[in-house]
C-alpha cells in the first residue's frame, strides 16, 4: 500500500511516498537516489548496507521502510561537510589506506561512527565488535581498524 | 638514484575520498535511460536432458520485453575451451546452467516471468567427484569430449626422477585435498549492455579485462550476425575481483543478446545467491607429492600428480596448472621435478582463476611436504628451508631466470620477529609453522602479449591527464600510475588525473591479473612519462635558450640546473606550445611489453622478468580439548622489490594474508551433489574483523632491476603461503598434520583422538 512518510534524511526533514513492502534502503538507494548506501546481499549479513537510525547502525536492507518514519537516518552522504570537506572518520579511512574496491566502506564508515557517535574512546575490542557485521573482502581489516582508532584519537 | 619525493611514499588512494563519499558508482548504482533488467533461469538439476522447455507463459506477462532459449539464439560457445553456450540446449551440466533469459521492465517482472516459464527434464546420472568422472564407464559430462578429462596434458619433467629418488637418503610421500573457495567480491558482477542505432555496442561491466572482453564480445556479435562492430567497454568502480571477473560469463552474453532483441539497454546485476553459485570459484584439488633430500638435507627432487575439479564447463580454472608449475619447479632448489596434472570435467560449477591462480593449491602441498620431509631429515624446518633457498642468479629447472630474490631475508625475518630460535616443540599446545613462496612479479606472458599501453597528456595549466590500460579492482593501480608519473615530471600528485575505464580512451591491456599491473603498468607509465618529459624539457630549452640536458623538472616549474635564474612554470611552456603558430600538442604514449616467454612445449621458458618471493610464519595455540586453533601471531614477509606506496602495499600483504587464513581455517564452498548448500555470508566463513589475530607485514625491498622504480608484483603473494605456514605450526604444536583444508576444529580432533587410539 502506498502511503506518505515523513522523516529526518541527513538532517532534512523529507516526506515521501512509500510502498510498505520496501525496505529503507529500496528507497534510498532506487527512489532516493543516495547510492552511497550499498547493497552487498540483502539479508544482513555484509553490513554494505549500514546506515545510522536514531543513533544505531542499522542493516537498511532488513529495515521495512515504514519503521524509519519520524525518525532520523544518516547515510555516507550525511556525512562530509557542504564544502566537501570530509567527515573525520572519512579523512582517516582516506589517509590510512582503508580503502581499497571501496564497497564495504560507506557501511563500515556508518557503523564506526554509530560506535564513536556513543563512545569517544573505544578500545580495540570494541572497535573490531562495532564492525564484525560489515565484511571486507580486500583490506583484512587491518587499516580499517587503525583508522577508526586515528578518528577515534583525534576527536 | 635521485632522491624521490612520490614514489616509496605512503600516499592514500586516489580514489579513496569518492568511496568514503558514497559517491564511487559500482554496477549496482547504474542505470541508463530507457534500461530493461535482465534474469535467468538456471537449471534444476545437475544432469539432466531438457525434454520440454515452454516459455508462452513468461512470454505474455505484462512488462515483460523479452523471452530468450537456447533454441532461439544462434549457436555460440564461449570459453577458453569453447565449450559453454550461454544457453543451453539438449541437455544441462550443472545446476548453475543457463536455461532462460528475460528482459522486463523490473527485476520483480524479470523474476516472475523465471517462474511461469515450464521445464521438464529427465534426470542422468550425474557425477560430482573427479576421481569418479574419470573411471571407465562413468557419464560423459560432454559425450562429443568422449572423455571427462580435458585435452590439456600438463606435464613438466626436469631432470632424472629415477636416479633422485635412488640417491635420496630421505623421502616422503602424502596426499593433500584442498577445497572449492569463491572470490565473495563485495560488490557482485553485473553489466549493462546497451547498442546504439548503428548496433555498436556500450558495456558497462566490472571485468577486470576490458581488451580481451571487447574482444570476446566482438567475436560473439559476428556469430550473432553482427560483424565488425564496435565494442566500448566502460568499467564501472569494481567492487572486488580477484580472479572472478577475469573471464566472461553468459551473463553478459546474455545480456546483450536481450539488447539486441528489445533494442533497450538491458542490465543483469546478480544476486548475492547468484554470484555464489553463478560465478567461478577456485577449484578443489587433490595432489599427490613426493619429495626426497640428501642425508644432509639438499633437497633432490619432487614429483606431483594433480587432479583438479574442472566442472562442467572451462574457464580459466582449466590453466591453473600452469602457475601450479612456478612454485612447483622453483620453490627452493630442486634439480629434479614431475608434475602432471588432469583437469576433469564434472557435473559441478565451473572453476575460474582466483587470487594466486592455483600457486596457493600447489604451495599447500609443497611446504606441508617439505616440513616433513626436513623432520624426516632431522633438520629444523627453518634450517632446512635456509639451506635450499633461492637465490638471485638462479636459472630454475623450468628455466626462470631469478633476478632479484630476498627470500632468505624474508624468511630471516619472520623468524626473528615470531622468536622461532629454540621454542619449537617445547610448549605444551604451542607451534611455529612456516612456507615460502614464489610468484610472477614480472608480468607474466601467458598469452601472446603481455603488454599495456600509456598515453599522457597534459593540458594548458600543467595538469596531467594518463590515460592506462591498467584496470582498478581495489588494488591501488589509479595510484601506483599516478605516483610514477608524478616523480618522472615533477608534479604534485594530485595534478595526475588517471583515466582508466574505457576501452574508447584508454590503451590495450592483458588485463588486471597475474599480479602485472604495477610491474607492465608502472613500466608503461614510465616509459610514457618519461618521452613527455623529455619533449617539455625540449620546448622549454629553446624557450630558456638553455641544452635540455642542463634542464630539470620539479614541483610544476622548469629550470635550469646551471642557472637558477632560468626558469618557467610547466603550464606556460604548454600554452605557449599551443598558441605559437605552427604550434604544437603535448601528448606521449608508450606500450610496455616486458621481455618474459612464453612456455615452450615442454612448457619451459622465462615466464616472468622478475619473480616474486615471501615467506610466512605463525605460532598458534591448540586447544586439545576443542580442536579449535587460535592464532598468537602471524608475520608476513614479502620481497617486493620496491615498494612504490609502502602503505597500499600493506593493505596487499594483509588483505592477501587474511583471505588466506579464511582458505586455511574457515572457508569452504560446500557442495552436496552439485548444489552449493552455503550460498551466502551466514554459511560460508568469511573471516569478520573479530577474528583476525595480530598480522605483521614485513617488506623486503631488493630493487629488482627491470621494475619500475625497482618494484616487483604484490597482488597475488599475500595468501599464496597461508594455509601451508598453519598447518604447520598446527603440527608442531600438537603433532597432527592436517592435510585438507579448511583445518577446521573437528578435523583437528579428530586427528588428535586418531592419534590417541594409535
Amino acid at each position: 500500500m502506498r502511503r506518505e512518510m515523513e522523516f529526518t534524511l541527513n538532517g532534512e526533514k523529507v516526506k515521501v511516498e512509500v510502498e510498505s513492502t520496501w525496505t529503507l534502503l529500496y528507497l534510498l538507494r532506487e527512489k532516493l537516489e543516495l547510492t552511497g548506501t550499498k547493497l552487498g546481499c540483502g539479508y544482513g549479513e555484509c553490513g554494505a548496507c549500514t546506515v545510522i537510525m536514531d543513533g544505531q547502525a542499522v542493516n537498511a536492507c532488513l529495515v521495512p521502510v515504514l519503521e524509519a518514519e519520524g525518525m532520523s537516518v544518516t547515510t555516507i552522504e550525511g556525512l562530509a561537510q557542504s564544502d566537501g570537506q570530509l567527515h573525520p572518520l572519512q579523512k582517516a579511512f582516506v589517509d590510512h589506506g582503508a580503502v581499497q574496491c571501496g564497497f564495504c566502506t560507506p557501511g563500515m564508515i556508518m557503523s564506526a561512527k554509530a560506535l564513536l557517535d556513543e563512545k569517544k574512546s573505544p578500545t580495540d575490542e570494541e572497535i573490531k565488535e562495532s564492525i564484525a557485521g560489515n565484511l571486507c573482502r580486500c583490506t583484512g581489516y587491518v587499516k580499517i581498524i587503525e583508522a577508526i582508532k586515528v578518528a577515534a584519537g583525534g576527536r | 638514484m635521485a632522491q624521490l619525493t612520490v614514489v616509496g611514499k605512503p600516499i592514500p588512494k586516489k580514489d579513496a575520498p569518492e568511496k568514503v563519499a558514497g559517491e564511487a558508482n559500482y554496477i549496482q548504482d547504474l542505470k541508463v535511460p530507457g534500461m530493461l533488467y535482465g534474469r535467468i533461469l538456471y537449471s534444476a538439476y545437475p544432469h539432466a536432458k531438457i525434454k520440454r522447455l515452454d516459455t508462452a507463459k513468461a512470454e505474455k506477462l505484462s512488462g515483460v520485453k523479452a523471452v530468450l532459449t537456447g533454441s532461439t539464439i544462434p549457436a555460440f560457445k564461449f570459453g577458453v575451451y569453447k565449450d559453454n553456450p550461454p544457453l543451453k540446449t539438449g541437455k544441462v551440466c550443472s545446476l548453475r546452467d543457463e536455461i532462460a533469459a528475460v528482459a522486463a521492465v523490473s527485476p520483480e517482472v524479470a523474476q516472475e516471468a523465471l517462474d511461469l516459464i515450464e521445464v521438464e527434464y529427465e534426470e542422468l546420472p550425474a557425477i560430482f567427484d573427479p576421481v569418479d568422472a574419470m573411471k571407465e564407464g562413468a557419464p560423459l559430462i560432454h559425450e562429443e569430449h568422449k572423455t571427462n578429462v580435458l585435452k590439456m596434458p600438463w606435464k613438466l619433467i626436469v631432470g632424472d626422477l629415477d636416479a633422485a629418488k635412488k640417491e635420496a637418503a630421505h623421502v616422503v610421500e602424502d596426499t593433500f585435498r584442498t577445497q572449492w573457495v569463491t572470490a565473495c567480491c563485495l560488490g557482485a558482477s553485473g553489466c549493462i549492455a546497451s547498442f546504439d542505432i548503428n548496433s555498436n555496442l556500450t558495456m558497462y561491466s566490472n571485468t577486470q579485462i576490458p581488451s580481451l572482453a571487447q574482444k570476446d564480445f566482438m567475436e560473439a556479435l559476428g556469430t550473432f550476425g553482427f560483424k565488425n562492430k564496435k565494442v566500448r567497454i566502460i568499467q564501472s568502480v569494481i567492487g572486488g575481483a580477484f580472479g572472478s571477473k577475469l573471464d566472461t560469463y553468459a551473463y553478459e552474453y546474455l545480456a546483450i543478446l536481450l539488447a539486441l532483441k528489445t533494442r533497450k539497454p538491458v542490465k543483469i546485476a546478480f544476486s548475492r545467491e547468484e554470484e555464489f553459485f553463478a560465478t567461478s570459484p577456485r577449484q578443489c584439488t587433490i595432489t599427490k607429492i613426493s619429495q626426497g633430500c640428501t642425508k644432509e638435507g639438499k633437497l633432490l627432487f619432487r614429483d606431483m600428480e594433480m587432479i583438479l575439479d574442472n566442472g562442467a564447463y572451462t574457464s580459466w580454472g582449466a590453466t591453473t596448472p600452469s602457475v601450479m608449475m612456478l612454485p612447483i619447479s622453483s620453490l627452493y632448489k630442486v634439480p629434479n621435478v614431475k608434475y602432471v596434472a588432469k583437469c576433469v570435467y564434472t557435473n559441478n560449477t565451473y572453476s575460474q582463476a582466483m587470487r594466486g591462480y592455483g600457486n596457493p593449491q600447489a604451495t599447500f602441498a609443497i611446504e606441508c611436504s617439505l616440513d616433513q620431509l626436513a623432520e624426516a631429515a632431522g633438520i629444523d624446518p627453518y634450517d632446512f628451508r635456509l639451506m635450499n633457498a633461492n637465490e638471485p642468479g638462479e636459472i630454475t629447472p623450468q628455466n626462470f631466470k631469478i633476478t632479484s630474490c630476498g627470500v632468505k631475508e624474508c624468511m630471516e625475518a619472520v623468524k626473528t620477529r615470531l622468536g622461532w630460535t629454540g621454542k619449537r616443540m617445547q610448549k605444551e599446545g604451542r607451534g611455529f609453522g612456516m612456507a615460502a613462496l614464489v610468484h610472477v612479479g614480472g608480468g607474466a606472458r601467458v598469452y601472446k602479449s603481455d603488454g599495456c599501453g600509456t598515453i599522457i597528456k597534459i593540458d594548458d595549466y600543467g595538469k596531467v591527464d594518463v590515460f592506462t590500460g591498467s584496470s582498478e579492482i581495489g588494488q591501488g593501480s589509479e595510484t601506483i600510475v599516478a605516483q610514477i608519473v608524478a616523480e618522472v615530471l615533477g608534479v604534485p600528485v594530485e595534478d595526475i588525473n588517471v583515466i582508466n575505464n574505457d576501452t574508447d580512451v584508454c590503451p590495450w591491456d592483458v588485463g588486471a591479473h597475474a599480479s602485472r599491473t604495477t610491474f607492465v603498468a608502472g613500466n608503461s607509465a614510465l616509459g610514457a612519462a618519461q618521452r613527455i618529459r623529455a619533449r617539455i624539457l625540449d620546448l622549454a630549452a629553446a624557450t630558456l635558450n638553455e641544452d635540455p640536458s642542463a634542464l630539470d623538472l620539479k614541483g610544476g616549474v622548469i629550470f635550469s640546473k646551471n642557472d637558477k635564474e632560468k626558469s618557467i612554470a610547466l603550464g606556460k611552456i604548454l600554452r605557449s606550445a599551443h598558441y605559437t603558430p605552427g604550434g604544437k600538442m603535448l601528448v606521449a604514449d608508450y606500450f610496455y611489453d616486458p621481455p618474459n616467454e612464453n612456455f615452450n612445449k615442454e612448457f619451459k621458458g622465462n615466464l616472468s622478468v622478475a619473480y616474486a618471493y615471501g615467506a610466512h610464519g605463525v605460532e598458534v595455540e591448540v586447544d586439545k580439548e576443542t580442536g579449535q586453533v587460535k592464532i598468537i601471531k602471524y608475520v608476513a614477509a614479502h620481497d617486493v622489490g620496491k615498494a612504490i606506496n609502502p602503505m597500499l602495499l600493506e593493505g596487499q600483504i594483509y588483505g592477501g594474508g587474511v583471505m588466506g587464513l579464511g582458505y586455511a581455517l574457515s572457508e569452504k564452498m560446500v557442495y552436496q551433489n552439485g548444489k552449493i548448500m552455503n550460498p551466502n555470508f551466514l554459511d560460508y566463513k568469511l573471516l569478520t574483523a573479530k577474528d583476525i589475530p595480530p598480522i605483521e607485514a614485513v617488506i623486503i625491498e631488493t630493487d629488482e632491476k627491470n621494475g619500475p622504480f625497482g618494484a616487483k608484483g604484490i597482488g597475488e603473494p599475500g595468501l599464496v603461503p597461508t594455509a601451508p605456514a598453519i598447518a604447520n605450526a598446527i603440527y608442531d604444536a600438537v603433532g597432527v598434520r592436517i592435510k585438507d583444508l579448511p583445518i577446521t576444529p573437528e578435523k583437528v580432533l579428530r586427528a588428535l583422538k586418531e592419534r590417541e587410539k594409535g
